[in-house]
C-alpha cells in the first residue's frame, strides 16, 4: 500500500461510525429519490433564483436574437459606488486587505 | 423531390424513450426554465410545443437536462441550433456536430433546425448570427455543411433565414434564390422566420411580400414569430433589430396570416428571449398564433370537402 | 493604411468574408468593413454597429450571468467595463457559453482597478466552480449506509470516486463568506471574517451547494479526490491542521455528496 503515513485504524473506525450515525436521518437524496420527488410534481427550481445563494441561477444561455442595447464602445473603466464592496467593511481595510496574493489554489 | 420527413416517427423502431407527441398544426413557445413550474401547474394545459436552443443542453448533466426531459415527457420539442456556423467557410466543428447529433438522438425532437449564418471564425466564437455573401462559392460551401449535418443527425434539417443589417457588395444572388438553391441541392427543409423577413426587408429596403412570393414556401416545416426593436440607420431611416424582447408586431402577424393561408397550419413558434414575461403572457401570444393556425386548419378541411 | 489592412484583410477566393468582418466586432477602432454596405448606396456604419453590439453586449451579459456575486460586489458599471476589457482580450473559443469565463478570475486578479479587492478573483473562482458543478454529469452520491458496512480494518485503504460536480476552491482570503453574502439577495453589511477560506462546491441532487470548509477538510478532500486512500488523506489533514476533525470531515463529505462511490478497498 501507500508509503505515506496513515491514521490509526481505531481512530478512523470511530470517526466513520460517528459520521455515519449522525447522518442516519439527514442523508442526501439518491438520484432515484430525486426523480421520485420530481415525478410527484415537487419540481425543484430549474434556473429560478430562490432563497439563499441564488442556488438556481443558471448561468448564461445562448442567444439567437440581436440586442438593442448600445454598449460596444468604451475604453474607460468606471467605478460607480453601486456595489456591495463599499458596504462590506471587511476587516483590514474597507475593500479588503491590500497585501499581495499568496495562496495555493487548484488549477 | 423526396418528401421531407420533418416529423420524428420512430415508433416503429421500438427505440422510443419519449412519447411521440405530434407537432402538426401547433403553436409553441421558447422553453424558459423559470416557466417550468407554471407550465406544469397550469390547469389549462392544452396542446403546444416547446423549442430549446441545443447548445444550452450540451453540458453533461444537471438541471438543464432534468428540465428538458421533464418537458419532453408531456410535449413535442423542437431542437434549435444556434452555433453550428453553417454559413461560415471553415469546416464544421466535428465535436460540436457530434454533440448536436447526440441531442437529436437523446430527446427525439419533432423538429430540428439551424441558422443560415456563421458565428465562429478560426477558434473564436462571436455569439452572434453573422451574415454571409450570397454567391455561387458560398452556396457550394453552405450546401456541403448542410449535407454533413443531415448525415450526422440522420434526418432533414430546417434552415432558418436570417435577420440582416448589412448587405455584402460581393453578393450575386438574392437571399431567396440562395435559399431555393440550397433546398434543391440538399433536400433540407426550411424554418421561415417571418419576423426576420420583416426585419431584413425593412433594413434592406425590399418588399416582404415579394420576398415571400419568391421564397419556396412548400418546403417550410416550421415558422418563427418574434418581436423586434427599432433604431435608426446612418440616414435616419428605420433600422429594425431582431431583439425577441416583446410581443409580435402587427405587420408580422399580417404576414403570418398570408403565409398560413398559402402553406396551411405549420408548427409556429413564438420566440421571446429577452425581457422574458411571465408564463401567461407568453402563453397568450402562442394562443393568438394557435387561433390563426386553427382557423386555416378548418378552412383547409372545408376546401377538401368542397373538392371531394 | 496599416490599421485598415490589419482590420480588414483582402479576400481572394470569395470565402474570406469572416476575416474581413470580425476585427471590427471586438475592436471599436476598426472602421466598418469595406465588404459590406447598406441598400441603395446607404452607409453601413450604424448597421455594422448592430453586430458590434450583439457580440459585445451578449458576451458581457454571459459573464454577468456566470459571475453574479462578483458583479454585485463591484457594481454593474464597474463589472461591465471590466468584462468588456476581458472579452476583447479573451473572447470565447467554444460555442458553449457556459464554458466561458474560465480565465476571467485570473484576469480579475491582474485587473488594475480591482487591486483594492484582492479577494475578488477568488469569489469569481467559486462562481465559476458553481457553474461547472451545475452542468456536471449526473451521478448518485455515496450514502452513509454502504460506508457503515465496511469492516473497520479495511477503512484505511478505501479509495473513493469523486462526484463529477465536486470542486474545491482555496482562497487566501475570506472568499467563501464574501461569496455567500453576495449570492444572497439580503443587504450586505460588515463582514467579520479574516481567515483564509476554502469552498466545497457540490451538486448532490439538482441544486448546487457551496460550503465553507473547516480547517484541514480541504486538504482531506483534495487527497480523496486525487485518489488517496482514506487513511492517508486523514493522516495528511491531521498533520497539517491541528484543529482537523476527522469525523466532522467525513460527515461533511457525505452530507455534501462530494463522493459518488467507493472505488476500491470496500
Amino acid at each position: 500500500m501507500s508509503k505515506k503515513s496513515t491514521i490509526n485504524a481505531a481512530v478512523l473506525a470511530g470517526a466513520v461510525a460517528a459520521a455515519v450515525s449522525s447522518l442516519a436521518i439527514a442523508a442526501p437524496l439518491s438520484q432515484e429519490q430525486v426523480k421520485a420527488a420530481m415525478d410527484a410534481g415537487k419540481e425543484k427550481c430549474f434556473g429560478v433564483a430562490l432563497k439563499g445563494q441564488n442556488d438556481c441561477a443558471a448561468g448564461p444561455g445562448t442567444t439567437c436574437q440581436a440586442t438593442s442595447t448600445v454598449d460596444y464602445q468604451g475604453n474607460a473603466w468606471k467605478f460607480v459606488d453601486g456595489g456591495t464592496c463599499t458596504t462590506m467593511e471587511l476587516p483590514g481595510g474597507r475593500k479588503g486587505s491590500p497585501e499581495p496574493l499568496s495562496r495555493d489554489r487548484p488549477s | 423531390m423526396p418528401k421531407l420527413a420533418i416529423h420524428a416517427d420512430r415508433s416503429a423502431s421500438g427505440t422510443l424513450r419519449f412519447p411521440a407527441h405530434p407537432i402538426d398544426g401547433l403553436a409553441g413557445t421558447s422553453f424558459k426554465h423559470q416557466h417550468l413550474p407554471s407550465i406544469l401547474a397550469d390547469g389549462d394545459r392544452d396542446d403546444g410545443f416547446f423549442e430549446v436552443h441545443a447548445e444550452n443542453y450540451m453540458g453533461a448533466g444537471g438541471p438543464p437536462h432534468a428540465a428538458l426531459a421533464r418537458i419532453r415527457e408531456d410535449y413535442p420539442v423542437s431542437l434549435h441550433g444556434v452555433c453550428m456556423s453553417i454559413g461560415g467557410p471553415q469546416p464544421l466543428d466535428k465535436a460540436h456536430l457530434g454533440r448536436f447529433a447526440q441531442l437529436v438522438e437523446r430527446y427525439e425532437p419533432a423538429l430540428v433546425s439551424e441558422h443560415l449564418a456563421w458565428s465562429t471564425h478560426n477558434t473564436t466564437y462571436y455569439n452572434d448570427l453573422l451574415p454571409l455573401p450570397y454567391t455561387e462559392t458560398t452556396l457550394r460551401r453552405v450546401a456541403e455543411h448542410i449535407n454533413e449535418v443531415q448525415v450526422a443527425i440522420r434526418r432533414p434539417l430546417l434552415l432558418e433565414n436570417p435577420s440582416t443589417y448589412v448587405r455584402f457588395k460581393e453578393s450575386t444572388m438574392s437571399e431567396t434564390a440562395f435559399i431555393r438553391e440550397i433546398v434543391r441541392r440538399t433536400g433540407c427543409g426550411l424554418l421561415l422566420d417571418i419576423n426576420n423577413v420583416f426585419v431584413s426587408a425593412t433594413n434592406q429596403d425590399y418588399s416582404a411580400l415579394e420576398y415571400l412570393s419568391d421564397y419556396p414556401l412548400e418546403h417550410v416545416g416550421e415558422i418563427h414569430l418574434a418581436g423586434h426593436a427599432e433604431q435608426e440607420d446612418d440616414e435616419g431611416d428605420r433600422l429594425l433589430i431582431d431583439s425577441h424582447d416583446g410581443p409580435v408586431a402587427d405587420d408580422v402577424w399580417r404576414l403570418f396570416d398570408i403565409v398560413v393561408d398559402r402553406c396551411g397550419p405549420i408548427p409556429t413558434l413564438i420566440e421571446w428571449d429577452s425581457a422574458i414575461p411571465e408564463w401567461p403572457v407568453l402563453k397568450a401570444e402562442a394562443k393568438a398564433a394557435q387561433a390563426i393556425l386553427d382557423r386555416y386548419a378548418a378552412l383547409q378541411r372545408e376546401r377538401k370537402h368542397a373538392n371531394a | 493604411m496599416q490599421t485598415l489592412r490589419k482590420c480588414h484583410p483582402e479576400t481572394l477566393d470569395g470565402l474570406g468574408y469572416p476575416a474581413g468582418f470580425v476585427h471590427g466586432l471586438l475592436d471599436p477602432d476598426c472602421p466598418t468593413p469595406a465588404l459590406v454596405a447598406g441598400p441603395n448606396g446607404k452607409a453601413a456604419d450604424k448597421r455594422f454597429n448592430v453586430y458590434r453590439n450583439n457580440v459585445t453586449v451578449s458576451l458581457i451579459d454571459a459573464l454577468a450571468a456566470v459571475f453574479p456575486a462578483t458583479m454585485r460586489i463591484t457594481g454593474e458599471a464597474f463589472f461591465r467595463a471590466m468584462a468588456r476589457f476581458h472579452i476583447r482580450k479573451a473572447p470565447p473559443t467554444s460555442p458553449l457559453l457556459f464554458e466561458y469565463g474560465r480565465d476571467f478570475p485570473d484576469f480579475i486578479e491582474h485587473y488594475e482597478y480591482a487591486q483594492s479587492m484582492p479577494w475578488l478573483a477568488d469569489v469569481a473562482r467559486i462562481e465559476r466552480a458553481w457553474l461547472d458543478a451545475y452542468h456536471a454529469a449526473d451521478a448518485a452520491v455515496l450514502e452513509a449506509g454502504p460506508l457503515a458496512l465496511i469492516p473497520p480494518e479495511r477503512l484505511s485503504d478505501l479509495v473513493f470516486v469523486a462526484h463529477p460536480a465536486t470542486r474545491i476552491v482555496r482562497s487566501a482570503y475570506p472568499a467563501v463568506t464574501i461569496f455567500s453574502a453576495n449570492r444572497a439577495s439580503d443587504p450586505v453589511g460588515r463582514i467579520d471574517a479574516t481567515a483564509p477560506e476554502s469552498a466545497l462546491v457540490t451538486r448532490p441532487a439538482l441544486e448546487v451547494e457551496v460550503r465553507l470548509l473547516p480547517p484541514g477538510v480541504d486538504t482531506f478532500l483534495d487527497g480523496l479526490i486525487a485518489g488517496e486512500p482514506l487513511g492517508n488523506a486523514a493522516a495528511t489533514a491531521s498533520t497539517c491542521c491541528l484543529e482537523f476533525d476527522l469525523s466532522a470531515a467525513i460527515r461533511m463529505m457525505l452530507e455534501a455528496g462530494a463522493v459518488a462511490a467507493i472505488q476500491q478497498g470496500g
